[in-house]
């Protein structure tokens, strides 16, 4: 696991995207890795961390998401 | 971007629109859709409170979740979860309730009663607005309900289940279920017409994501305006289907406004409840109602809170009429107010004496 994995997994809205925020602010050049289990995340963070002009990729595993973030 | 901006926009168009149309062919004015209004005539109808103007088995909530319901199934959305704080969902489901009852009508309605010339909605979207605003400030302190887990399928079904019930009631009109003779409740259009447009409805906003407090929310907090896009498209549309359908209701103004009161602080302080307690819970009522539908056990409780509410605020003699807002009203939100502020500081201090734990125990994970 990477040292910034954060882990939104169950989280209502806004938290997955609040969360991926705190981490996108303490960016340090090491890709950051966010842990979702709902689409609606997903779609959420991928908006929010685009506009903010980083490269996101999302990967689907046993009904759950990683969603991998860099510059 | 531009192509998901449409998509937003279209989808709270096609509420705006549908509402009009609802007007039109009998739903009380301005009340095309209004799940607070709908799950209290649901409440109504079943008997859980007695206030005879307002009972009926609103199609529209029993569409908004088998259309939901259906939709998430067939993209693989649907999954039951939930232990995520049922109790402190419950009671801002409840206080929500209580907010929206005052002002006569939840998010969605004041945007519909705004898009046909009701300033009174104006003063309730600045108490929504207020509301929000003071919520975002818990979320940004670590304002949490905590992670929601895995339950058993049968938990997820729960909601689907009470709309084929509902469902069956409104068809066979058993003697059990009340249905008003007059007043806003014996106000609809037919119930195929309502359940049909409300099956559109519930399936898109399944996978648009549409939320009333998510638009200001998101707008505030971290300056995505995407879901605001999809209220401004709620608005507009239903401004064009308003003229378009009842050219002869549209007014601007305080005074007279169809199932409406014109008492400032209390449109203003109803919605401000609605609008903190909508950030607390992550959703408004009708976001709530879709996720309960896709197997949200949480958002089935913070609805079973509204009805509840509805329940009370009948009971009680908490909900306003068009004649105003009476005293156990007032009292009911202000009473509201601290209990949901006392929750929410409650919450956040106890995150934040965990969070030092953590640090000095040595082990800080991040978030």
């Amino acid at each position: 696991m990477l040292h910034n994995t954060v882990d939104a997994r169950g989280r209502s809205c806004p938290e997955p995207v609040v969360m991926t925020k705190n981490a996108l602010d303490n960016y340090d050049g090491e890709k950051i890795q966010v842990l979702v289990d709902a689409m609606v995340a997903v779609e959420n963070i991928k908006r929010f961390v685009e506009g903010r002009g980083f490269n996101v990729e999302v990967e689907e595993k046993d009904e759950e998401y990683i969603i991998t973030i860099n510059k | 971007m531009r192509n998901n901006r449409l998509k937003i926009i279209i989808s709270g168009g096609l509420i705006g629109i549908l509402s009009a149309l609802l007007v039109k062919l009998g739903n009380p004015a301005n009340m095309g859709i209004c799940v607070a209004c709908f799950y209290r005539d649901i409440t109504g109808a079943l008997g859980l409170h007695r206030a005879s103007v307002v009972q009926y088995l609103r199609p529209e909530i029993i569409g908004f979740i088998l259309g939901a319901f259906i939709m998430a199934k067939f993209k693989h959305e649907f999954k039951a979860r939930g232990g995520s704080s049922p109790v402190i969902r419950f009671v801002l489901g409840f206080f929500l309730m209580i907010g929206a009852l005052v002002f006569l009508g939840c998010p969605l309605r004041m945007i519909l009663r705004l898009s046909n010339g009701d300033l009174n909605a104006l003063v309730g979207l600045i108490g929504y607005i207020v509301g929000i605003l003071i919520g975002i400030q818990f979320i940004k302190k670590g304002f949490t309900l905590g992670r929601s887990i895995k339950q058993t399928p049968a938990a997820g079904y729960f909601m689907p289940a009470i709309a084929i019930i509902l469902l069956i009631f409104l068809i066979a009109k058993p003697t059990f279920i009340i249905f008003s003779e007059k007043g806003p409740g014996a106000l609809h259009s037919p119930v195929w017409i309502s359940l049909v447009a409300a099956l559109i409805i519930g399936a898109v906003i399944q996978r648009t994501r549409l939320c009333t407090a998510g638009g200001i929310r998101d707008a505030f907090l971290i300056k995505d305006y995407h879901f605001l896009w999809g209220l401004i498209g709620i608005f507009a549309f239903s401004l064009i289907g308003n003229l378009i359908f009842n050219p002869a209701g549209f007014k601007i103004g305080f005074v007279d406004q169809p199932v409406a009161h014109n008492d400032f602080i209390w449109n203003f302080l109803g919605m401000t409840l609605t609008g903190l307690t909508a950030v607390l819970l992550g959703g408004c009522p009708l976001r709530q109602t879709i996720l309960a539908s896709e197997g949200d056990a949480d958002s089935a409780i913070t609805v079973i809170g509204f009805i509840v509410g509805a329940a009370f605020a009948h009971n009680f003699g908490l909900a306003a009429s068009p004649k105003g807002v009476g005293t156990n009203g007032k009292i009911a939100v202000i009473i509201g107010l601290i209990v949901v502020l006392a929750i929410a500081a409650s919450v956040v201090s106890y995150k934040q004496k965990q969070s030092n734990k953590k640090v000095k125990g040595g082990d800080k994970i991040v978030a």
